[in-house]
């Protein structure tokens, strides 16, 4: 089409002199039409602009924000501005010179003159303590007489505390003196910086984070392989039989999946405790002794049983809805050509399930892998996954860092995940019931 | 179905075979929920049938669990939250939802699948991620430990299956029916109201209920954000897994699911009914 920039004297004829069409009014047709389609554009925007906007505000924005937490860096740089820069030109290798303790002198000294509220060295106490356990001691029993240390410092502070003579600290110091650091996720990796700054793997007894992901993995690996192995039968069945059968047998799908999270897990815990109702019936009927009672809850059975409950509805309806649409003609084709039933479900039907077993795997496993409250009611110890230690690191070990860092490890794998389930079918796709 | 005549022996073992490991499946599906119906009636502080329950000795049953839900003070504000919270956030979610899901469905809509993507989100993120982004912020901002903060958590979790219902009820709209009406001169919101809304109703309302079945069930948010006032049934729930397990969760675990099923059948018959409004299935 031409371009239509310039502007015609013409008005009131149906064509400008250079052929293009015009409106009634006179604008060239196309502006006119161009002008309609984006008040038609801002219109459909402006309707998804408030929703748009409130997720942004209140989700994504406090997730970013969080994630940032996984690099944000500024204890260090805060409180410790004149021993950084003194630092630059340290080696590393011995302890830092006289000049460092008498700048970490004046740093701790200016700092106490701050008011309490915006006090640079608790931060700085908890944040070296997550690289140096017993760190924050030494930092809060300096802070307690700093005020009347004197030259030499270097002699003062090693008298304070032990750790003002370990080059370890200091090299920390210089270390995490940069605003964004990496030794979060260096730590959700169960690696650590040695003695020339080079990362290596921790102590055997010191990887837990690598395992624990390993762990969730595996877990939801399971779970994912259960939901199959129990909803691809059911799915089938339902999908052969008449419609009214089939919606009826369907309740017992949906009922689950609209039931309490909350109830259906201690559900599980009636059943599954040593005194609950299927050992007790173990007991009764003689399988089992009175003292060799299973566990199988607060352990990886537990977690596995529960969560294959819970996430079974999610394999079945997705499998449920590609395997109406196969026609049972297929099927009674192979076997007139001559196939087994065997090979004419493995040949001829099982590939044609193929979407739904993909949309439904992947479904259970993003859901699985980010899976909090089960494991937690149910999973005990060795049924930990990847969430409940994030859970803990915010809670209780209050190593915010350290809980982004892992945090930001587990959303990154959801979203590959989920770019991976939208290619397979779709996000539109998705159904509840 | 019945079976074919042409069936052989071993045909007929395994058609019987399969059905049986059906039936066993749907068994494990249901089992663990209804389970939990009878023992809420337990006489002694049990999570096992005692003799006089098998029995069905009248004296080993009793609505003791009962009256103490219904008497404990924290469970009657747990139930109210729970409803406030609920309902506040379902308000939210689907006003702004299907405003979002008519905007969306409209084919001058630009970015459609970035903005789809970011508005499904809530939906993706593992809960735990939402909950501990939304703890920091909503502590800066102050309105951790407060309503406020529960229920704009919630509406943002509940948001994407509103969009998603009332999107997929747009689907089969037939958009020559509000042209119509323009051309009959109604204004926008005149036609909003009187052709769009009843058509997408079904679609709105089954969102609603989905957000709201979210909200009512979520805890892993309401852990992080709301204080001690806010707590909410699931919240009430895992405190008395973890603290003091007593036959008192059976007792609730009952009524929820009597609410799922009424909520089920309610989200099934207008699932019926739009379709049948929509000219999607016949009937």
């Amino acid at each position: 089409m031409a371009d239509a920039t310039a502007d015609s004297g013409l008005t009131g004829s149906e064509t400008d002199k250079r052929g293009r069409l015009l409106t009634s009014d006179g604008t060239p047709l196309r502006r006119a039409l161009e002008r309609a389609n984006r008040r038609r554009k801002l219109t459909a925007f402006a309707l998804v602009a408030p929703l748009l906007a409130f997720i942004l505000i209140f989700f994504a924005f406090p997730i970013a924000q969080m994630m940032w937490r996984s690099v944000d860096n500024p204890q260090v740089v805060n409180a410790l501005p004149q021993t950084l820069e003194v630092l630059r030109d340290w080696d590393g290798r011995d302890l830092p010179p006289e000049e460092a303790y008498a700048a970490l002198h004046a740093d701790m000294v200016a700092d106490l003159e701050r008011p309490r509220r915006e006090q640079k060295i608790g931060p700085l106490g908890i944040r070296l303590n997550y690289e140096l356990s017993a760190a924050r001691s030494a930092i809060s029993r300096t802070t307690r007489d700093v005020a009347s240390f004197e030259a030499p410092y270097s002699e003062a502070f090693q008298n304070a505390h032990r750790l003002w003579g370990d080059v370890e600290l200091w090299r920390i110091i210089k270390r995490e003196g940069r605003s964004l650091t990496l030794s979060y996720y260096v730590a959700a990796l169960d690696r650590e910086y040695d003695e020339f700054g080079n990362i290596v793997k921790r102590d055997e007894n010191r990887r837990i984070y690598v395992a624990l992901f390993g762990r969730t993995l595996a877990l939801s690996l399971a779970i994912t392989a259960m939901t199959f192995l129990l909803g691809f039968p059911i799915a089938y069945y339902l999908s052969i039989l008449p419609m009214r059968y089939a919606n009826l047998l369907m309740i017992a799908v949906l009922l689950p999946f609209w039931t309490s999270l909350l109830v259906r897990t201690s559900a599980w815990i009636v059943l599954l405790q040593q005194q609950g109702v299927i050992n007790n019936a173990l007991v009764a009927i003689g399988m089992i002794d009175d003292s060799g009672r299973l566990s199988l809850i607060y352990n990886q059975t537990g977690t596995i049983i529960a969560m294959t409950h819970i996430l079974l509805p999610f394999m079945v309806l997705p499998l449920y809805s590609v395997m109406r649409t196969i026609p049972p003609s297929y099927m009674r084709a192979a076997k007139s050509l001559g196939a087994t039933p065997w090979t004419a479900f493995r040949r001829v039907y099982f590939p044609q399930t193929l979407p739904g077993i993909g949309a439904g795997g992947v479904l259970v496993f993003i859901i699985s892998i980010g899976y909090y409250i089960t494991p937690a009611l149910v999973g005990g110890q060795s049924g930990r996954m990847i969430s409940n230690e994030i859970a803990r690191h915010i809670q209780q070990s209050l190593n915010w860092g350290l809980a982004a860092a892992l945090g930001s490890m587990l959303l990154v794998g959801v979203l590959v995940l989920y770019w991976l389930y939208n290619r397979l079918v779709g996000a539109d796709s998705l159904k509840f019931g | 179905m019945s079976m074919p005549a042409y069936y052989t022996t071993k045909d007929k073992i395994w058609h019987y075979a399969f059905r049986v490991i059906c039936f066993a499946i749907f068994f494990f599906l249901l089992a663990p929920i209804l389970i939990m119906i009878p023992l809420s009636f337990n006489a002694q502080p049990f999570f096992t049938f005692t003799r006089e329950m098998l029995t069905l000795n009248p004296e080993g049953y009793s609505l003791r669990w009962y009256r103490d839900f219904l008497g404990s003070e924290s469970w009657m504000r747990s139930i109210r939250n729970s409803f406030v919270i609920g309902i506040a956030a379902t308000i939210v979610s689907t006003t702004l939802g299907t405003l979002a899901a008519l905007g969306l469905s409209r084919s001058e809509m630009p970015a459609k699948g970035l903005i789809m993507g970011i508005l499904i989100s809530p939906m993706i993120v593992p809960l735990i991620i939402s909950a501990a982004g939304m703890f920091f912020f909503f502590s800066s901002i102050n309105i951790a430990q407060t309503y406020l903060g529960v229920v704009l958590a919630h509406a943002a979790l509940g948001t994407p299956f509103v969009v998603i219902t009332v999107t997929a009820t747009l689907v089969g709209f037939d958009q020559s029916l509000t042209r119509a009406a323009a051309n009959l001169g109604a204004s926008p919101t005149r036609t909003f109201f009187k052709i769009t809304m009843p058509l997408i109703l079904p679609g709105v309302i089954s969102g609603a209920l989905f957000a709201f079945i979210t909200s009512f069930d979520e805890i892993v948010v309401v852990l992080f954000v709301a204080g001690v006032e806010q707590r909410t049934i699931p919240r009430e729930m895992w405190s008395g897994i973890r603290e003091d397990i007593s036959p008192t969760i059976l007792a609730v675990a009952t009524i929820l699911v009597l609410i799922s099923v009424a909520l089920l059948t309610v989200v099934e018959l207008l699932r019926r009914r739009g379709e049948r409004l929509r000219g999607l299935s016949p009937q």
